[in-house]
This record gives C-alpha cells, structure tokens and sequence, in this order.
C-alpha cells in the first residue's frame, strides 16, 4: 500500500522533518530531500502542516540540525516523534532563553 | 538565437518589460497633485510616498537615490516629478534624465496644486500617448534583470518555493544574466554559507561589513525579536528561529557565486547574482531593487505575502497548499506538489521559467491584476 508521506526532511542526517501535511498521532512516514527512501517514525502528538517534528532525540542545550546546519538550540529534552517549534527550541544567535 | 522573449529598450539601451508612465512625488506635500494628475491621466502610474522632507545625510542620499532609481528603471517610459520646491525637484529629475527617456518637472510653490495638476496633466497626457507608440522588440534573456526575495515565509518556502526559484536564478545567470537578492538580517544563520560564495576577498570584505552593521543596529536595540523576525507569519507557519528561516531563505540563492556586494539602491555593475544590503520588509526591498534597475522580481511565499510593486511585476510561488488553495487570487505558481515529491525540482524550475517567459512577454502577474502597488522608501533615521 502506497502511504501518503508525512515528512519531508532536506538532510538525511537532519534531527527534524517538516509535515507536508496535517499529520495525527500514530505511525507515518518520511522520506529526505536528498533520498527518496521512506522511514517510518511514531508521531506522539498531532503535527499540522508546515510543523516539525523531531527525527532522533534532543536533550536540552544540544543544537538543532536541519539542513545539515544549527537552527537553534534545544531549550527542553525533545523525544522522538515530538513537535519542535519554539516552545522547545530557540535561537542561538538571536535569543537568551 | 531567438529566445521568443521581447521588451522594451529605452535611450540608455537598458530593457525594460514593462511601459509604465510614471507621476512621481518627491516629498509628501506633492501627494495631492500626484492623485490628482493620475485622476486626470487615468493611464499613468501615480507614485506618491511618505518621506522627501528634512531627510539629510546618508538617507537623504538613499531617498534620492530611490527616486531617481524608480523613475529610471527600464520599466519606465517617461516620468512627471513633483515637488514642493524647485531645488530637490530639479534633483531627482536631473537623475532620471540622464537615461534619456523624457522627464517633465513641475513644483507647488508659486503655482499651487491647482495649477501644477493642470499644466502637468497636459503634459502627462501627451507622454502617456507618445509612450502607447514605443514597440516591443526581441531582447536577450541576459537584458533582464531579476530580482528576488522570499516573503511571509515558512517551512515549505525551504522546501519548495525557494529551491524552484534557485533554478531560475542558475539559469538566468547561466544565460548570463544578473539577479539580485538581500535581506540581510534574514541570513543569519547562514551568512557564512553567502561570504563562502563570494568571489573574492574584496567582495567578502563588503558582505560581512553590510551584514555586521546591520546586525549590530539590530542587537544595539537589545530587544528579542521573535514575533517581528520571524514574523508572527513565519512562526504560525512553523519556522522557529531566524537561523531556520535563513536557511530556507538562502536555498532561493541558487548555487552561483556572488560577485558583488551593494548598498541599498545601487545599480550592480557586474553580471551575476549580486547581493544588496537591505530590509527584510517586503515592500521596502523590492523599492530598492526596482531603483537598482531590475525589472522583474520573484517572490517565494508560504504563508501569503500580497505585495506587489508598481513598476516592476512580482510574481509568487508557494508550495503551500493551504495557500494556494485558500489565496489563489495572488498566486502565480502552485508548487506544493514538490512536498509529496509529485514532480522533480527540475520540473518545478520549468514551469517557473514559463511564467517567467509570458510575464516578461506582457502577461500581467497576480499583484498586478488586482492592484498591489507597494512603494516605500527605506529610512536610515529620523529625519531632523
């Protein structure tokens, strides 16, 4: 059966992915911009097109690697399959906490 | 080799795609007379704006630097300045006459706005009749100058609209042509991927000065930013930080080397992609690339940015579906179907080439069809 992807991640290697849809809790898959591979991930929460959600586990402080890039920082533990937006993640250059 | 494209060349021997007869203001008291002779005129393009009094220094500069830019831009015919006075009047005129299209000038003092619409109008109406006479011609791809910038961006401008506008700008500079992007503040995060492109060190030097000056006016403000970059826009779409944000930003950039580094409003004199200091406010930056000369502009949105601009027709890509489903009426390229990997990037990149093709040929983009004609000027700092 041919899944609808959910995520769309830019590096294979990236901790996060992009929903190209709205996404509900339960498994989904992704793919990468680089390999048209599909992965399978369990979504814990809701994730509405356009959000993120994170590909590995980040622990709080860690950098935040989309685009084989730093994005921000990780301002709580973040577990796999769990939204990422800026109520857990933030800015390295721009923001203090 | 004929591309099928065509334009307008002007006396200066520039192409413009567009035949615009312009009323422009230079200060905010001659509003009234600009409305008024475009009422008269209803086929030219009145251009009123904000600002021309008590500016001086470095945005003085910029202003006129604005102005002259605007009315010589190769999208322009002939243009009408109005002023309140002569002096500043003769300035911006001056300026734009040198492209040696006509210029007409009158100011307020000594006549008033009922006479100054008067003989203006009279004079708008001959220009707009002489310019309905100028032809298109065949013009090269390389005669047109693009200029870009993202908008109300969010996740999906990283993933879709910004690598489908890269492969425009890697083929139009592959023709040689010149692009021009900016907004600087928005690279942070990625400026080092940009000054790695630069050509040389002289170029480099340049970028890092524009993007360090800028930034340290930003943070001398010591106040946190989120919610105004990124935009409460970006933020509901589901970009988080402004590092996040410039990385998508920078995938429009294509995978050319930057071969100069401007100030805002300058005309880039080397062909290539050519970065321009300036605001990430929409409007303000695509002022300034329309006063550097570029004629048609390219604008990746996710969220839905609606701004037009008066002389130079700006056209939008999102691969938003909920954008494009919900805001149709400003969109001129639907690529959503790269998120669900429905067609290649390549194929993206054709489809942008023709809207690109038939806009430069006289099909009117979205924001030009229902009226979006976003003009504002830059201001450095308070005028005295």
């Amino acid at each position: 059966m041919a899944e609808q992807l959910a995520f769309l991640a830019h590096r294979q290697d990236d901790a996060v992915a992009v929903a190209v849809r709205d996404v509900g809790a339960g498994p989904a898959q992704y793919a990468s911009l680089e390999s048209g591979t599909r992965h399978e991930i369990e979504v814990l929460e809701p994730i509405k097109l356009g959000h993120k959600v994170a590909l590995v586990a980040i622990t709080e402080g860690s950098p935040v690697i989309e685009y084989g890039q730093q994005v921000g920082i990780a301002k709580a533990d973040i577990v796999v399959g769990a939204l990422v937006h800026v109520h857990n993640i933030r800015s390295a250059r721009w923001q203090l906490a | 080799m004929a591309t099928g494209l065509t334009g307008y060349r002007r006396p200066d021997a520039r192409v413009g795609i567009r035949n615009h007869v312009v009323i422009l203001a230079v200060d905010d008291l001659s509003n009234a007379a600009v409305e008024g002779i475009g009422r008269l005129v209803p086929g030219t393009l009145a251009i009123p704006h904000a600002y021309g009094r008590l500016q001086f220094g470095e945005d003085l500069e910029l202003t006129f630097r604005t102005l002259i830019g605007t009315g010589a831009n190769p999208n322009v015919a002939a243009v009408v300045v109005v002023g309140i006075e002569p002096s500043w009047t003769d300035t911006v005129a001056d300026g734009i006459a040198l492209t040696g299209k006509p210029v007409e000038r009158f100011s307020i003092e000594r006549f008033g706005d009922l006479n100054t619409i008067a003989a203006a109008a009279r004079v708008a109406a001959k220009l707009l009749q002489d310019a309905s006479e100028i032809e298109r011609v065949p013009v090269e791809r390389h005669e047109i100058m693009m200029s870009i910038k993202c908008g109300e961006s969010d996740t999906t401008s990283g993933l879709g609209a910004c690598p489908t506008t890269s492969q425009a700008v890697d083929r139009t500079v592959g023709a040689n042509g010149t692009v021009l992007f900016g907004e600087t503040t928005e690279l942070t995060g990625g400026e080092h991927l940009i000054a790695a492109r630069c050509v040389d060190d002289e170029v480099r030097g340049k970028f890092q000065a524009f993007y360090d000056d800028y930034i340290q006016t930003i943070v001398s403000q010591g106040v946190d930013l989120l919610g105004s970059q990124p935009t409460q826009g970006n933020i509901r779409g589901g970009l988080s930080t402004i590092e996040e944000k410039a990385m998508g930003n920078i995938a429009k950039t294509g995978s050319v080397p930057v071969v100069d580094a401007l100030a805002p409003a300058v005309a880039p004199t080397r062909q290539g992609l050519n970065f321009m200091d300036s605001s990430s406010a929409a409007a303000e930056c695509i002022t300034l690339m329309a006063a550097a000369g570029a004629v048609i502009h390219l604008f990746p949105t996710g969220q839905g940015n609606v701004i037009g601009n008066p002389i130079e027709p700006v056209i939008k890509l999102t691969a938003n579906p909920l954008t494009a489903a919900t805001m149709g009426e400003h969109i001129d390229l639907d690529v959503s179907g790269l998120l669900t990997q429905e067609y290649t990037l390549s194929e993206a990149g054709d489809r942008l080439m023709e809207v690109i093709d038939r806009t430069i040929n006289g099909r009117l983009t979205a924001a030009e069809a229902i009226g979006h004609q976003e003009f504002v000027i830059t201001k450095l700092y308070r005028s005295a």
